[in-house]
């Protein structure tokens, strides 16, 4: 075991990494899906967004200064869109809503292709979390020590706010019973853009420390974290916030130790996690955690 | 009323869109509504009006390169030599008339997917001969459109050997990966010591790259070294999983043939990992973008290449002179005035493609055809002809390494295996 372990190391370090930012990026979905049963597509994109943003924030200011900004307008651009592609469909089949997140999406992408004119920006380097530090048998970033315990922070400080604070309260409301929370005074408008600027501030911080462990960012440097993260969102039952912290957690380090197994095995670790969603889907359609569905009569 | 505003919205967009299918669409398909139309009046006419419309004088090159995508800096700096050359050399004298070249470039977005639509949008253009791509697979995927509409291709750093392979209409004037392959385990086993094992990572589906991997392989396995390959998916970000693989196969070298994009997540992990096996790419890794993430590390990164600079004093300094000039240009460049050698290589292929026009006497992208075979040139990059398939003639690779202290290249080797 301590063998195993010894020999596994990097590529477990690895997988925690990833898994916290795959946990970031899917509370967004999560908590986006609990309250408006929408899967907000575009929500790779706002993280890829919040990458350039910080590409390009730094290239003038200093780093006290981008790193706020960033998470600002990542914040901002979440609840824009919301309000400009969401809220007037409020009303619309839910249908509407999720291609209307797609359209979002590729407009963010296309958006980037244009400012950056389809180059790769190579992200800034925030000091303190680009060193590299030696563990063991593995040398890595501080940036991966530091994000499963941001991450955990952060949840708990997120699962603290929902359960303690009135609009904490009015979010599970609306989350149980969207109209009924309506009718009883709740202003859902507010709580529905709440729960954006939430998803949005984490994917900033998510972004922050993924592009920091990988410092490049295309246009489509959100899909496959986006696409990972909303897999561990429906693995941890989708409407979860724990269920997709664990579920996040999980795909990251399977994803590694598979890259680690041998060289035959590398090609299927992204095919690895959507196996483990279709799987998911058949076998516990509401995920680990996912809420039990009563039919309404 | 809601119904008669999504209405009136549906159609604003499609009128944008139509709007903005015209304007990149050029010039020349509005030309090509035109003549029919004065076919149908004046059919008297047309043999007059035919060599007319060539005394009007422009003869159009299509540019068939990524501008953006995994390849996007790489494509621009070869445009960037093109658009150079045509700088230079605006005119092309056939049969004793002048003609303006125009070059309209074509953004193939290293899609194989969008490869069909780039080069459709040249045949539109009208293009009398056809410059690239900068990556053999999109090459590859454009390859049967041109070959339709009977228009030459030159390529000009596409390596692939299938890019040329069975047709009679895409030439290309860079050396081949069956020959770059056997340089790079040469130059592993013998300069960087890899004496049992190398380590070899390649994009999942990628021709470039698994082509190359191929090649190495058997060069290096013929050395007596054992190699491990390695694919990574498309969009993946995370190589320190694959850098730990190499480490512990005990790899002496890693040969990484990949696309500049993932180098530059490759070199970063590298270094933050502290790997300190030698890396080894061939001629995508030779970019200034590279030099910008290998500085400051203590990584050993070394590139086999089509040209070292230092080879052509006098077009160096013009071409630095004529990017510091255009702050466009610089910024496709990578932000700095390194003279990447893909850039030398669309400059050259640029010539061939006027010295063809001239050989065939007409700008008939037929007649052009006929004429590349025969047509020799020496540029920048060394003497250019053609072989029976079309392939340049070559046998000189030249190898790089960077100097991570400076972020500049230093001239290896000139490696000349056959």
């Amino acid at each position: 075991m301590a063998g195993f372990f010894q020999a596994n190391l990097p590529y477990i370090l690895a997988g925690i990494s990833v898994g916290g930012q795959y946990a970031l990026i899917a509370i967004g979905y999560t908590m986006v899906y609990g309250i408006l049963r929408l899967i907000n597509f575009a929500h790779g994109d706002v993280f890829m967004v919040a990458g350039l943003v910080m590409v390009y924030a730094t290239a003038s200011l200093p780093m006290y200064i981008s790193i706020p900004l960033v998470i600002a307008a990542t914040v901002l651009l979440g609840f824009v869109i919301e309000r400009v592609a969401y809220k007037p469909l409020r009303s619309a089949p839910r249908m509407s809503v999720m291609i209307s997140a797609i359209g979002v999406s590729y407009l963010l992408q296309n958006c980037a292709l244009y400012f950056t004119g389809g180059l790769a920006q190579i992200y800034p380097t925030i000091p303190g979390l680009s060193k590299s530090v030696t563990i063991g048998s593995a040398t890595t970033k501080v940036v991966t020590l530091v994000t499963p315990i941001l991450t955990i922070i952060l949840v708990f400080a997120l699962v603290l706010f929902i359960r303690k604070t009135k609009i904490g309260m009015a979010m599970r409301a609306v989350s149980k019973d969207f109209e009924t929370s309506q009718l009883m005074g709740i202003r859902i408008n507010a709580v529905i853009s709440m729960t954006f600027v939430i998803g949005c501030f984490l994917a900033a911080i998510g972004s922050l420390l993924y592009f920091t462990n990988y410092p490049s960012v295309i246009p489509t440097s959100g899909a496959m974290p986006g696409l990972k993260a909303f897999v561990a969102a429906v693995f941890g039952g989708i409407g979860s916030i724990p269920g997709a912290v664990i579920g996040a957690f999980i795909i990251g380090i399977m994803e590694n130790i598979i890259k680690g197994l041998g060289s035959g095995w590398t090609i299927f670790s992204d095919a690895f996690t959507f196996v483990l969603l279709i799987v998911v889907l058949l076998v516990k359609p509401t995920g680990i955690f996912g809420e039990k569905t009563t039919d309404k009569v | 009323m809601k119904k008669l505003l999504a209405l009136l919205l549906a159609l604003c967009m499609v009128l944008a869109l139509c709007a903005c299918g015209s304007s990149s669409g050029d010039a020349a398909p509005a030309a090509d509504d035109a003549a029919p139309a004065e076919d149908a009046a004046a059919p008297a006419d047309e043999a007059a009006e035919a060599p007319a419309d060539e005394a009007a004088g422009t003869i159009v090159i299509g540019v068939y390169e990524p501008l953006s995508g995994d390849n996007g800096a790489g494509g621009k700096q070869e445009v960037l030599g093109m658009q150079y050359a045509n700088a230079m050399t605006p005119t092309v004298e056939v049969n004793g008339k002048v003609y303006n070249v125009e070059l309209v470039i074509s953004d193939n977005e290293s899609s194989n997917d969008k490869a069909v639509s780039a080069a459709t949008k040249l045949v539109a253009a009208g293009a009398s001969v056809v410059l690239g791509s900068y990556g053999s697979g999109v090459s590859i995927a454009g390859s049967d459109t041109f070959a339709e509409a009977g228009i030459p291709v030159i390529g000009v750093t596409c390596t692939n050997p299938q890019v040329t392979a069975g047709n009679s209409h895409y030439f290309r004037i860079c050396f081949l990966d069956p020959f770059q392959g056997t340089v790079q385990a040469n130059y592993a086993h013998d300069e960087l010591g890899a004496a049992s094992v190398a380590y070899c990572l390649g994009q999942l589906g990628n021709d470039y790259d698994q082509g190359l991997i191929n090649y190495f392989k058997q060069a290096a396995e013929a050395l007596g070294l054992e190699v491990v390959t390695e694919s990574f998916p498309e969009g993946n970000s995370d190589f320190t999983s694959y850098l730990t693989n190499a480490k512990n196969a005990n790899a002496e070298v890693i040969f990484a043939p990949t696309s500049i994009s993932y180098a530059q997540l490759i070199i970063e992990q590298a270094a933050a990992q502290g790997i300190d096996i030698p890396l080894t790419a061939p001629d995508t890794w030779d970019s200034n973008v590279i030099l910008a993430a290998a500085e400051g590390t203590d990584l050993s990164i070394s590139v086999s290449t089509f040209y070292a600079e230092g080879g052509d004093p006098a077009f160096e300094e013009g071409f630095k002179a004529w990017m510091n000039a255009d702050a466009t240009a610089l910024a496709n460049n990578g932000g700095n005035d390194t003279i990447a050698a893909v850039s030398v290589m669309g400059y050259d292929a640029y010539y061939v493609a006027l010295e063809a026009i001239k050989n065939a006497g007409s700008i008939d992208p037929a007649a052009v055809m006929e004429a590349l075979p025969g047509t020799t040139y020496t540029g920048v990059s060394g003497s250019i002809a053609f072989d029976e398939t079309g392939d340049a003639i070559r046998d000189t690779a030249f190898i790089k390494s960077a100097d991570t202290a400076t972020g500049e290249w230093t001239f290896v080797a000139e490696q000349s295996v056959g």
